[in-house]
């Protein structure tokens, strides 16, 4: 959609907190703890769809035709916004949900142990990635969505509903998002602020990737976890600074990303 | 009809009586980070207190109503914000609220940027909870008061605690945030530990920023290096996220992890605190408070009106307006009953000591301006369900702060030595 969409992190935000505390109440109530993983996804979607589809249908739709600076700026403003949504919703108070983290035990590694529910995480990551790619590129709404984003003028011309494919993708962008959040509640303390970091760590990810590119995205995110995680373990005076020189020496080096996807020339 | 005149003109005439309200200006985290484990609590003990002084319902020396019979009223104040923000709202409180007096601040960086504002403007103000030792070691104050011990306290007796109930520790390592409160407290505890057992290794000091909420690499590290002796200064959401993140790991049962802020989330987290933790309360507050009848009042009635205990930012509080409130009926007293100027309330509070909910408070550094406690700490234990904190250790207020005149980290430097 070519919209660099900072409210992204208060979706990650309003995910996690729908998921922490509805699965904390589900767990309240003594209802099988095996069934909250399913509590934590439904939740997030159940919480976080309302918000996306208002926030587009009532704000977004009416800036898809000016400069990209300007939407940037009006999910900026949205952020801000949501942010103190998610305080009046929710409070300042952290929320915790430990169960799920626990509840699958953990696994050993040279000697170190591992919770099992970070292998879910990344196992969760790859499905979604991977069923990302293939919605793009192996289906023909896929097929049409790059249409759409490529030149929604000819997209029109040729009969296809552009306003629909800006809603469904942003709706459910910002689902993955609120999914996000939710997978990773029960490893955190939810607390006002969650979305300002992500959304920052994501940045350097798409950026190190290139912009719109899912590859890119996907490297982006190993090369930012695996240099802070290097980091953290033989230099952990540089960890807060690393992400940010690795990221300035691939904008050095690639100024467009490492996956930068080549511009077609339009005539 | 003569008469009656009479006894209202006595009435009206008689010390304290209608006597103008005293208002203070209460300054603590209302919202943000800060709000849930320090501000809020804070701010319900100040509710709770000023009721309470006003009903006159505290046990003796403090029965008197108010502040030597005049009504206290409160000015709340957030302390979120930048700095420059908070010295702004410290002269909107003096200025433009005209409050007599104030107390508050939570940050060490909001304490020592209000500390030189206070003493142009005249204003006694006590801070009564932030813990740099910089305010009175690097300057001297005649209207600013701290009635609760510095940080060097937590870290030293952190040290003391972990050397006298493990034996043959060879190596720490740290994972605390990285700002001035982080910082400081890693130092202070390296710095004891390397005087205390100078052959000590550390294995790794990892400072993340605050706030990041995942340390799964954090805790890789901390684990692969197999440290003896594990001490974080955490707080909120931090903390934790440590303990989740790092109890199913393991991290405490490999190595003995103090807490030295632990407190304030043990109520909450309970049974998730691992066996073996050792949690520190910024002082004698909370579970290691005294059994006096000041803590048996407060903590029973903070108890019942706000359907949580108090932890220690809420000691704390409590205890910064009672030795507020003492020093006031003492200067009143001393000035034949007229209301005390804040000079008077100053020179009353200093090198005060008294007594409160988390036992003796003694105004015993920055000539008197700087309060020494004692302090405790203990290991966590589930018992049927619930923690409980064992092998509780309590160090004298002379063995964790430094003597009058000499600074924090030479008083350490020093081996621990008297002056």
């Amino acid at each position: 959609m070519k919209i660099v969409n900072v409210t992204h992190g208060s979706f990650y935000a309003i995910g996690a907190y729908a998921a922490a505390s509805l699965t904390a109440a589900w767990l309240a109530r003594g209802y099988p703890p095996m069934l909250s993983y399913v509590v934590l996804v439904v939740a997030a979607i159940v919480v976080a769809a309302p918000f996306a589809l208002f926030i587009e249908r009532a704000i977004l739709r009416y800036l898809y035709a000016r400069d990209e600076v300007v939407i940037l700026l009006a999910t900026y403003a949205l952020f801000l916004i949501l942010e103190d949504v998610v305080k009046l919703i929710w409070g300042v108070n952290p929320y915790y949900i430990a169960q799920p983290y626990a509840l699958l035990g953990s696994f050993q590694v040279a000697g170190m142990a591992y919770p099992t529910y970070n292998l879910v995480l990344v196992a969760a990551a790859i499905f979604f990635g991977g069923g990302l790619a293939w919605l793009l590129h192996g289906t023909r709404a896929g097929k049409l969505l790059v249409a759409v984003i490529h030149d929604p003028e000819v997209s029109r011309a040729m009969g296809v509903n552009v306003g629909r494919y800006y809603l469904a993708t942003f709706v459910l962008g910002s689902l993955l998002a609120a999914l996000a959040g939710a997978f990773t509640a029960p490893t955190v303390s939810v607390v006002p602020g969650l979305g300002v970091e992500v959304i920052v760590l994501s940045f350097a990810v798409v950026v190190i990737g290139g912009l719109g590119s899912l590859p890119g995205a996907a490297l982006g995110a190993v090369i930012v976890g695996v240099v802070r995680s290097l980091s953290v373990h033989y230099l952990p005076q540089v960890e807060l600074f690393v992400i940010y020189f690795v990221m300035a020496a691939v904008l050095a080096l690639r100024p467009r990303g490492l996956f930068s996807l080549a511009e077609p020339r339009k005539i | 009809m003569r008469k009656l005149l009479v006894a209202l003109a006595a009435l009206l005439l008689a010390p304290g009586a209608f006597a103008q309200n005293v208002k203070i200006g209460i300054v603590a985290f209302i919202s943000g980070p800060g709000a849930a484990p320090f501000g809020v609590p804070a701010k319900n003990a100040a509710d709770f207190v000023v009721d309470e002084l006003n009903a006159g319902k505290v046990p003796a020396p403090y029965g008197k109503k108010g502040f030597g019979g005049a009504t206290l009223e409160t000015v709340i104040v957030d302390e979120a914000g930048t700095t420059t923000t908070q010295v702004t709202e410290f002269r909107n409180l003096v200025q433009k609220h005209n409050v007599d007096l104030v107390i508050g601040y939570i940050s060490s960086g909001n304490c020592l940027a209000i500390a030189p504002v206070a003493e142009e403007l005249k204003k006694f103000t006590n801070f009564f909870d932030c813990g740099t030792p910089r305010i009175f070691e690097d300057a001297s104050y005649k209207y600013v008061f701290r009635t609760s011990s510095t940080a060097t306290k937590d870290s030293v007796g952190a040290a003391l605690y972990v050397t006298d109930v493990k034996q043959n520790i060879k190596s720490i390592a740290g994972l605390n945030q990285n700002y001035a409160w982080g910082q400081d407290s890693w130092g202070d505890f390296e710095l004891a530990m390397k005087v205390l057992m100078p052959n000590i290794e550390v294995k790794t000091s990892q400072m993340p920023k605050l706030f990041a909420g995942q340390y799964n690499a954090e805790i890789s590290a901390l684990l692969s290096a197999g440290a003896d002796v594990i001490h974080s200064s955490f707080w909120d959401g931090d903390l934790e996220a440590l303990i989740l993140q790092g109890g199913p790991r393991g991290l405490m049962q490999k190595s003995m992890t103090i807490l030295t802020a632990g407190e304030t989330v043990m109520h909450k987290l309970g049974n998730q605190i691992p066996d073996g933790t050792v949690l520190g309360a910024r002082g004698p507050f909370g579970p290691y408070a005294p059994n006096n009848r000041y803590n048996q009042w407060f903590a029973q009635g903070f108890e019942k009106r706000f359907s949580a205990p108090p932890n220690y930012a809420s000691y704390q509080m409590a205890q910064a307006i009672l030795g507020v409130k003492l020093a006031w009926e003492k200067a009143q007293d001393a000035a034949n009953g007229k209301r005390p100027t804040n000079e008077q309330l100053g020179a009353a509070l200093e090198n005060m000591t008294y007594e409160g909910p988390g036992g003796t408070v003694r105004m015993a550094l920055g000539k008197g301006h700087q309060a020494i406690m004692e302090t405790a700490y203990g290991t966590t234990k589930l018992v049927n369900g619930k923690l409980t904190l064992v092998n509780v250790k309590r160090y004298p207020a002379e063995k964790v702060n430094p003597p009058e005149g000499i600074k924090s980290a030479d008083w350490i430097k020093s081996g621990f030595k008297p002056k």
